[in-house]
Parts: C-alpha cells; sequence; structure tokens
C-alpha cells in the first residue's frame, strides 16, 4: 500500500519507511515561522528557560504582521521586544514593517519563497496551512509549542488521515479558489476536517495558479484540518527553480490510502458567500444578492496576494466604490507590483482606501476594525462573532471579485455581470 | 492523576477562539489581563462568574479558529482546570496540554445532555468518571492518549522527557 504526499513527508521526517494515519511520531521540523503575537511569547519561554540558542536560527524566519504599523504602545513595546529577542538568537531572516519587505505571513512565505515543496513547516499561526499550496507539510501551533520546536528541531505529530478533493473541470472565469473553498467547507462543516489532511487534486487544480492554490489550502483551517495540500507540479516547479531554491518534490503515491475520496465539479461552482457566523455557513451569492452592506475589506493572507488584488481591480477600473472601501495588499513586494501594474491607481480612483500590509482588521485588532451593528463583505476566512471588530458587527466572507462587485454597488453583488457585459 | 471537583460552565458547538479571547487582547501576554477578558465574545459576565477549578462544558469543536495561545492561558488564568467537550479543534487542544494550561476531556451526547449549567461534577481521572454531583449521574470517560497524559503530568511539553525518540 502506497502512501499520500503527506504521509511520504512525515516519515521522511521522522527517518521512517511508512508512517500510517493515527501513528504518533516525532518529525524534524524543516522550517519555523513567528510573527508578532507568536513570536515575542516564544522567544520569552526560550530566555527565561536559560536556552542560549535555536536549533537552527537559518531555518527559522520572522515578520511583524499582526499589530504593524502599531496602533499602540503596548504593541509596539511587543515589537521592541521581539526585535531584541530576535537579535539575540541571531533570527536573521526577520522581515519588519518599515525596512523593506514584510508583510502578512503566509503571503510572505510564498513571496519570499521561505518554504520549498516536500519541507515540514510549523508556523505560529492558525493560517499556516497555506503553504501546503507549494507541497509542503505546513501546519499551525500555539507558541509553547513552537518554543519547544525552535529549541529542539522537532515536535510531536498524530499522522493524519487524508481526505482527498478530485477537483475536476474548470473554474469559471467570475469564480475563484476563494469559492471553491467555501462550497467544500459548507459541504463538510467547520470540524469536516478535524485533525486531517485534505489533498487537492484534478484538472481543476492544475488549471490553478500558485496563489489560488494557497487561497484554497489557507481555508482549509477553516474546516479543522491539521494541513491542505497539492502536490507540486510544472507551475511548482518552475516558481522555485526561479527563485534559484532547490527541493524533492514529494507526490502521493497512485496506490496511496484515503480516508475519504469527493469530487467537485469546478465548472460548476458558482460564487460563493460564508454568512455570519461560520466558514462553513455557506450558500451561492445568487441566494443573497442585494444584501445591504457598510463595509467592504480587501486583503489578508487569504485574499491580498497579488492575484487577489488584479481580480479585484478588473472590476474597479474605471468605476467608483458606493461604500467605504479598505484594500490591505499583503505585502510590501505585493504593494510595490500592485504600484508598477497599476492597480493601486485603479484603487485610489475607485475611491477606495490602501492599507499598508498589515492583519489589521481582518482579526479585529485595528485599522479598520467594524462598529456595533456595521456589515462587512470581506476577502478574509472568519467570521466569526465579533471577528473583525463589535461584537454586534456581521462580516461575509467572499472572493476578491465578489468584494470589488459589492464595493462597486454597496450591496452583496456577483461579479459575473461585471465580467460578462 | 487525581481528582477534580468544580462547577459547570455550559456552552454550545464551535465556541472559537475569537469568543473565548477577542483578537484586539493578542497584544496582551499577562495571564491576569487576559482572565479579565475570558469567554468576552460570548458572555462578558463569564470572568465575574467563573471560580478557580470550574469546568466549562461545551459541544463539538471547541476552541475552533487561532492558534493563538491566549485562549487556554485566558481560561486557566479565570480558573477553569478541565474542559469537557464532545469534540475539540486541534491547535487548542494541543495548547492546553503542552502549555499545561487546562486537560480536554472528549464526552459523547449522553454526558453533555445530562449536566447542567452551574451543576457541581466531579472527575476522577484514576478511574476515568464522571460524576454529577448535583443531579447524580455517573459516567464513564474515554481513556486519554498516553502522550497526552505525559506531557500535561510533566507540566508541559518544555518539562517534558519523551519517553522513546
Amino acid at each position: 500500500m502506497g502512501m499520500t504526499i503527506t504521509e511520504k513527508i512525515l516519515a521522511r521526517a521522522s527517518n521512517k519507511e511508512r508512517v500510517d494515519p493515527g501513528e504518533i511520531i516525532i518529525a524534524r521540523v524543516d522550517k519555523v515561522m513567528i510573527h508578532d503575537v507568536s513570536g515575542p511569547p516564544a522567544l520569552k519561554i526560550l530566555e527565561d528557560l536559560g536556552v542560549e540558542k535555536v536549533f537552527d536560527p537559518s531555518r527559522v524566519w520572522v515578520t511583524e504582521d499582526h499589530f504593524v504599523p502599531p496602533p499602540d504602545t503596548k504593541s509596539a513595546k511587543n515589537l521592541i521586544e521581539l526585535r531584541r529577542l530576535a537579535a539575540k538568537y541571531g533570527l536573521r531572516k526577520y522581515y519588519r514593517w518599515g525596512v523593506g519587505q514584510y508583510g502578512v505571513c503566509h503571503a510572505l512565505c510564498f513571496e519570499e519563497a521561505l518554504v520549498a515543496p516536500g519541507e515540514v513547516f510549523i508556523g505560529g499561526d492558525s493560517h499556516t496551512n497555506t503553504a501546503g499550496g507549494i507541497g509542503s507539510f505546513a501546519a499551525g501551533m500555539g507558541h509553547t509549542d513552537i518554543a519547544f520546536i525552535l529549541k529542539n528541531g522537532w515536535t510531536w505529530l498524530r499522522v493524519p488521515e487524508t481526505l482527498l478533493f478530485k477537483i475536476n473541470g474548470k473554474l469559471r472565469e467570475h469564480v475563484m479558489a476563494k469559492d471553491l473553498a467555501l462550497h467544500i467547507i459548507g459541504e463538510i462543516g467547520a470540524s469536516g476536517a478535524s485533525y486531517k489532511a485534505m489533498e487537492f487534486k484534478g484538472e481543476g487544480i492544475k488549471n490553478m495558479n500558485l496563489e489560488e492554490r494557497l487561497t484554497l489550502c489557507n481555508m482549509t483551517t477553516e474546516a479543522g484540518a491539521k494541513n491542505g495540500i497539492i502536490e507540486p507540479d510544472e507551475k511548482t516547479i518552475q516558481y522555485f527553480k526561479e527563485r534559484g531554491v532547490e527541493f524533492k518534490p514529494v507526490c502521493s503515491d497512485e496506490d496511496a490510502e484515503y480516508l475519504e475520496e469527493f469530487s467537485v465539479d469546478a465548472s460548476k461552482v458558482e460564487p460563493m458567500v460564508a454568512k455570519p457566523v461560520s466558514p462553513a455557513n455557506s450558500s451561492p451569492v445568487s441566494e443573497d444578492e442585494g444584501l445591504e452592506i457598510d463595509r467592504v475589506y480587501i486583503g489578508s493572507c487569504t485574499g491580498g496576494k497579488l492575484f487577489d488584488l488584479r481580480m479585484a481591480a478588473r472590476i474597479m477600473k474605471n468605476r467608483r466604490v458606493k461604500i467605504r472601501t479598505e484594500i490591505a495588499p499583503a505585502t510590501q513586494s505585493i504593494y510595490l507590483k500592485a504600484l508598477n501594474e497599476g492597480l493601486i491607481e485603479i484603487f485610489a480612483k475607485a475611491g477606495a482606501i490602501i492599507l499598508p500590509p498589515t492583519c489589521g482588521a481582518c482579526f479585529g485588532g485595528h485599522m479598520g476594525v467594524l462598529g456595533e451593528g456595521e456589515i462587512c463583505v470581506s476577502t478574509t476566512n472568519r467570521n466569526f462573532p465579533g471577528r473583525m471588530g463589535h461584537r454586534s458587527s456581521k462580516v461575509y466572507l467572499v472572493s476578491p471579485l465578489t468584494a470589488a462587485a459589492s464595493a462597486i454597488t454597496g450591496r452583496l453583488t456577483n461579479p459575473r455581470e461585471f465580467l460578462h457585459g | 492523576m487525581k481528582v477534580f471537583r468544580g462547577r459547570v460552565h455550559k456552552f454550545g458547538d464551535d465556541i472559537d477562539t475569537d469568543v473565548i479571547i477577542p483578537g484586539k487582547y493578542l497584544k496582551e501576554f499577562d495571564p491576569k489581563e487576559l482572565a479579565k477578558h475570558a469567554m468576552e465574545g460570548v458572555d462578558p459576565e463569564f470572568p465575574r462568574k467563573v471560580g478557580v477549578g470550574d469546568f466549562i462544558l461545551a459541544g463539538e469543536n471547541f476552541g475552533c479558529g487561532s492558534s493563538r495561545e491566549h485562549a487556554p492561558m485566558a481560561l486557566h488564568a479565570a480558573g477553569i482546570r478541565i474542559v469537557l467537550a464532545k469534540s475539540f479543534a486541534r491547535i487548542f487542544y494541543r495548547n492546553s496540554i503542552n502549555g499545561a494550561y487546562l486537560l480536554p476531556i472528549e464526552i459523547d451526547d449522553d454526558i453533555y445532555n445530562s449536566i447542567s449549567d452551574g451543576d457541581e461534577v466531579e472527575l476522577d481521572l484514576n478511574k476515568m468518571t464522571l460524576r454529577n454531583l448535583t443531579s447524580g449521574g455517573e459516567f464513564a470517560l474515554k481513556e486519554i492518549p498516553e502522550i497526552v497524559v505525559e506531557i500535561f503530568e510533566a507540566g508541559g511539553i518544555l518539562k517534558w522527557k519523551p519517553k522513546k525518540l
């Protein structure tokens, strides 16, 4: 019996011929990420324990993304502390706001090619799953778990069962990976993949660019998955080759065993919306079209990548927004590319505000949080009660195309009419 | 392993980390401060109601969402030691154990339905039983995975000495 890509990566990381779902393994970790929320406490734990060095500083990277630019003195203090501790432990892959490249960790991971296919990547953030889109085993953990890995270079893992999603056909022009993700999570539920791996393959995936694959894997967190994963193909190999990153591609065996298999006809997927208060509470946009909204947010690890901004700009070009619209490119490099391509000008002319790269309002932290009763259509990944601000505010999760169309009309809007005449 | 006794605070399904401790408090790392906002997104009165040693009883997917360790930290600092739930989200589960904040214990529908908000319960980890001291029922619990017990009893993953490597 063969193994899935997840099992093969974990077998290699634990020096075993094979691993089986349910087995507890001791796995080497290839890459570790911390940010300004998980970093300070993780590194402080090491300092308090008297640990003098991390297992391998070259395998650790740090970004400032949650409370940046700092909205208050407490956030600023955390950044000072992060900088002090990163220096102490020799963490040179450190991406700081206002000093060149930095941004939302999962988008930055891709932009800088910090994690390669086949690697075991553990990040101090739940959406670390995103990096599975390039064929790595990527999972999120809390800061104590991260501190342990920083000290030892390994962790304990339960080998997850894998759910296979065969994506047949091709998404239509007005439908994005976000819609496919919301469609799938709506089918299997918010804990439908708890503790499991979600593997995606098929024609619909082959047709997808890498950024869209990242979006799909990013959202696996919202089904409770340990990791989302897509085998590397020519597109993946080309991307890392261009950046001089060497790796050994790992793919699932032909006779790999899956806990369950699902088929999705991508050509039938509609623009989707996840209504409050769960990403699994999804249905086609057409069923709620016309719902009046107050705000639109285009940004985050899910919806602030370059491709996401390009899609939003297609709709916003030569049009004006009707309601408050915020656009946050996910990293400094994405911001610059969007500027060079003229996207920023399109957004500014449309009347939207352009924010610096930040997780900011996505988690209700700062910079555009929602007030009492406000309704936001957002390209982010969570719509829990009060997620983006006040307890009574509401978040509707959509694709960047749907968000842009809704910004123009001031109502929840299917982007099709803007793209097809 | 020992016996825990406390009062139950009952919640429903999908209690996420954003309601356990809202995102705006993530810049805070002091457990006492976090405790003041525990469960704020679902019941702002919770910190005033909870006592040391109390239990949370919840439905499916408790702790879903973020990897923020602030969630089990806040509950621990508020006084909670045991969370009984039909199922747990994976990162919350790991964080509870690896930081030795809370012992998460899976229960079935029958147990969930037999215990009401405010009931006194007694958990015996030696016998793996749960007794409802208010209404009198006694329930057998599922065994906790060995590695989880090992790490929790050690006082968290950083104090844990793995038996095999």
